[in-house]
C-alpha cells in the first residue's frame, strides 16, 4: 500500500489544524454560514436531513487493517456505531457533530486518511478496479496511476475551483469493474501494437440528470504523458465549462456541445504546450510508486488445494458462497474474497463498527493486511489463500457478512435516499430491502443469474440507476414517492444507458413491477443468457407489455 | 391557509429543531409555534433568520404542517422523516430518543 511521505503528512496535518480553527471561528460567530459552507465542503462535511454528514476518502478503494479499525473507532466514538460505503469507494458517517469533526479529522490523519476533496468543484477521490493487482486479466495495477493522479490533483491550485465536480476512474483489465465509462475521465490501461503499456483516454461520461457514456479521445497515451494530458483536458474544461448554469457545468455537456472530435483537438492543442514540460512522468517515479503496490509475499502453491475443495464438497452453504463471492486470483492457490454488504433486509453499503473490526482482523490475519471497497458498495479481501477461505467464511457468518449474493439480484447499488439525503425525492433503502426480501430464496437468485439493480432517490443518480440492468429512480409526484424504471443500463466495458420503460410506479408497486420484469426475462431468455443479454436481444417491448398489461 | 412552522438544523450538532413561540428552538415538532397566516409565517421566519445570524441554527425555512387529532403532522414525506428519523432504522434519529413518545 502507498504510505505517506513527509509532504503528505504535513499537508493533512496542516489541513486538520486549519479546519479546527475554522470550526472554532464559525462557532464563535466570526464566520457566517455563507463563508463557512465552502470551507466545510472542501473537507467533506455536508448538512443532510437529520445531521451533518462526513465523507471520508478511501483512495482507489484501498484500506489497511489499521485504517479500517480507525473507521470503526470513529463510528463508535463520534457517530452511531456504523458507516456507509459509497459508490465512489468512500465512507460516509451520517451523524457527526460539527464540534467533533476536527477531532475526527485528526484521528484520520493519524492513519494517513482525510476528507479533502470529497466534495466541492474539484478533482474528487480517484477510483479504481477493486481487483487491482490481483485480477488474472490485468495489464497493470491501476492504483499506481490512481496514486500518481491523487498526488497531482490534491490541492492543485489551478483546479480547486472547477466549473463542477470532477471524477476520474482507472482500470487495468479488459473487463471494466470500475465503471470508467461513466466518469468525467476514464482511463483504461491498454497495450499498443508494439507491446507498450499506456492509457485509452475516455472523456465526458457521467450520470445525473444527463447520463452520457464517455467517448474515447485518445486510443493510446504513453505513460510519460499521463499528467500533462490530464492537465490539458482539465485546462480546456476549466476555460470552457459552463459556469453560468449548474446543470450544464459538467465536462460531459462541454464534450457533447462541441463534439468529442473537436474536444480532442482542443485538448491536443493545449497539450502541445505542456507535453514536454514539468509534468512529464519519469519512469523512475512510476517505479517508485509501483514499489508501494508490489505484490505481497505470496507462497508458492498448487492451483489445486484439496483441503479447500473438500470443504466445498462437504459444506453446501460454503460452496454456495464460494460460487458467487470468491473470484479467481492471478496467483495459484489464492482467491479474492468478496464480502457482501447487501445482507437481506439490511441497508446496502452499511457496516457496523463491529463488522469493520472483524473485516480488519480477517484482513490482517489472512489478506496481507489489505481491504478493498468496491463501487458496488461491497468489501474485498484481495489476497486470500484458498485454504483460509473456509475459516474466513465461518468468521463472517455470525457477523452477518456471509451473504452469498455477489452479482445477483439482491446485490443492489442503493443511495441513502430520502431517509438521509437532503437532495432526495424518494426513499431508496426500503425499496432495496423489499426487493431483497422478495428475491431472498437463493435457488431463485441462482436461476435469475447476473442481474444488477441500481436505485437512486433522485435524479443526481448517486445510486447509478442509469447503468443498472434494472434502474430505479425515485421521483416526487405531488408529494408522493414514485419510482421510474429503466432497463438495459450497464456500467462495464460495453456500457449503456437504460431506457425508461413507461410511467412511474407508486412505492407499494415497485417490488411487484421488478418481479414482473424478472419473470418476463425468465420467459424470454435463451440458453445461458443474462438479463442484459435477453434485454439487448428482445428489446423493451415484451417487458413493457407485461408490465403495463398487468397493471 | 396551510399551517406552517419554522424549522432548521442546530449549528453545533446538526440536530433538527423547530422555532417555539418563545423564539427558542425545540427538538420536538409539537412545541413549534404555528403560523396560521402568511403574515404570521413571515414574522416567524424573521425570528428564525435572526437566530441563524446569531449562529444558533442553519438552513432555516418554513414547512407545512396539518393538525391531526391535536398533533402537528408535516405534510411532506421529507419533513415527516426529519421529524422522526430514518424509516429504515427505528434506533436512529428523534424516534430513538426517550422523549419521542411523550411528544408524539
Amino acid at each position: 500500500m502507498y504510505q505517506y511521505d513527509e509532504y503528505d503528512h504535513t499537508l493533512v496535518r496542516e489541513r486538520v489544524a486549519q479546519f479546527r480553527g475554522q470550526v472554532a471561528r464559525r462557532l464563535k460567530g466570526e464566520l457566517t454560514e455563507d463563508e463557512f459552507r465552502p470551507i466545510r465542503l472542501m473537507n467533506g462535511l455536508y448538512l443532510q436531513l437529520h445531521a451533518y454528514m462526513l465523507r471520508i476518502a478511501v483512495p482507489y478503494g484501498t484500506l489497511s487493517s489499521t485504517q479500517m479499525r480507525m473507521l470503526a473507532h470513529i463510528a463508535r466514538k463520534y457517530d452511531k456505531g456504523y458507516g456507509h460505503f459509497t459508490t465512489r469507494q468512500n465512507i460516509q458517517f451520517n451523524w457527526p457533530k460539527l464540534e467533533d469533526v476536527p477531532d475526527i479529522l485528526a484521528d484520520l490523519a493519524s492513519v494517513e486518511m482525510h476528507a479533502i476533496q470529497t466534495s466541492g468543484n474539484c478533482i474528487r477521490n480517484v477510483t479504481a478496479d477493486q481487483y487491482a493487482g490481483v485480477a488474472a486479466d490485468e495489464i497493470e495495477d491501476p492504483r499506481i496511476y490512481a496514486e500518481i493522479i491523487r498526488q497531482w490533483s490534491t490541492l492543485h491550485p489551478e483546479f480547486s475551483f472547477l466549473p463542477r465536480k470532477f471524477k476520474v476512474a482507472v482500470t487495468g483489465s479488459d473487463h471494466d469493474r470500475a465503471a470508467v465509462r461513466v466518469h468525467d475521465i476514464g482511463l483504461h490501461i491498454r497495450r499498443n501494437t508494439k507491446g507498450e503499456v499506456g492509457f485509452e483516454v475516455l472523456v465526458g461520461g457521467g450520470l445525473g440528470r444527463t447520463p452520457v457514456i464517455a467517448e474515447t479521445i485518445r486510443k493510446f497515451l504513453p505513460k510519460r504523458d499521463l499528467l500533462s494530458y490530464l492537465e490539458a483536458i482539465l485546462r480546456v474544461y476549466n476555460q470552457l465549462g459552463r459556469r453560468d448554469k449548474l446543470l450544464k457545468a459538467r465536462i460531459k455537456i462541454l464534450v457533447q456541445s462541441v463534439g468529442a472530435e473537436r474536444f480532442a483537438e482542443m485538448v491536443e492543442a493545449e497539450w502541445e504546450h505542456l507535453r514536454d514540460g514539468a509534468l512529464v512522468l519519469p519512469a523512475e517515479e512510476v517505479e517508485r510508486i509501483r514499489a508501494f503496490f508490489a505484490p505481497p509475499a505470496y507462497e508458492t502453491l498448487d492451483v489445486n488445494q484439496p483441503a479447500f475443495e473438500a470443504a466445498r464438497f462437504e459444506d453446501r452453504a460454503f460452496a454456495e458462497w464460494c460460487r458467487t463471492n470468491l473470484a479467481p486470483h492471478k496467483t495459484p492457490g489464492y482467491g479474492i474474497v468478496n464480502i457482501s454488504l447487501k445482507g437481506i433486509g439490511e441497508a446496502p453499503g452499511d457496516a457496523t463498527a463491529e463488522q469493520m473490526e472483524l473485516v480488519a482482523d480477517l484482513a490482517e490475519r489472512y489478506s496481507f493486511d489489505e481491504v478493498r471497497v468496491t463501487h458496488e458498495q461491497n468489501l474485498v479481501l484481495p489476497h486470500v489463500k484458498l485454504t483460509d477461505v473456509h475459516a474466513i467464511w465461518q468468521a463472517l457468518k455470525p457477523a452477518g457478512l456471509a451473504t452469498p449474493n455477489l452479482g445477483l439480484v439482491t446485490d443492489m447499488i442503493t443511495c441513502p435516499g430520502l431517509d438521509f439525503c437532503n437532495l432526495a425525492n424518494a426513499r431508496s433503502i426500503p425499496i432495496a430491502q423489499r426487493i431483497g426480501k422478495c428475491f431472498e430464496n437463493l435457488d431463485r437468485q441462482y436461476n435469475i443469474g447476473e442481474l444488477k439493480i441500481k436505485i437512486s432517490g433522485c435524479i443526481n443518480a448517486c445510486g447509478h440507476h442509469h447503468v443498472g440492468h434494472i434502474g430505479i429512480l425515485g421521483v416526487d409526484k405531488k408529494g408522493e414517492e414514485f419510482y421510474q424504471i429503466t432497463l438495459g443500463g450497464n456500467a462495464e466495458e460495453d456500457s449503456s444507458i437504460g431506457q425508461i420503460v413507461g410511467p412511474a410506479f407508486a412505492y407499494d408497486e415497485v417490488v411487484g413491477a421488478v418481479e414482473t420484469l424478472v419473470e418476463t426475462y425468465l420467459l424470454e431468455r435463451r440458453n445461458g443468457e443474462r438479463f442484459l443479454d435477453t434485454y439487448r436481444r428482445v428489446g423493451i417491448a415484451p417487458f413493457k407489455e407485461r408490465l403495463y398489461d398487468a397493471h | 391557509m396551510t399551517l406552517q412552522v419554522v424549522t432548521a438544523n442546530r449549528l453545533r450538532d446538526g440536530d433538527v429543531v423547530y422555532l417555539t413561540a418563545e423564539h427558542g428552538w425545540a427538538l420536538w415538532l409539537d412545541e413549534a409555534a404555528v403560523a396560521e397566516t402568511e403574515v404570521e409565517a413571515e414574522a416567524l421566519l424573521k425570528f428564525g433568520e435572526a437566530a441563524e445570524k446569531a449562529r444558533e441554527v442553519i438552513r432555516v425555512y418554513l414547512m407545512k404542517v396539518e393538525r391531526m387529532e391535536g398533533k402537528l403532522d408535516p405534510l411532506s414525506a421529507r419533513e415527516r422523516i426529519r421529524a422522526k428519523g430514518p424509516t429504515t432504522r427505528r434506533d436512529l434519529g428523534k424516534q430513538a430518543d426517550n422523549g419521542f413518545k411523550e411528544h408524539n
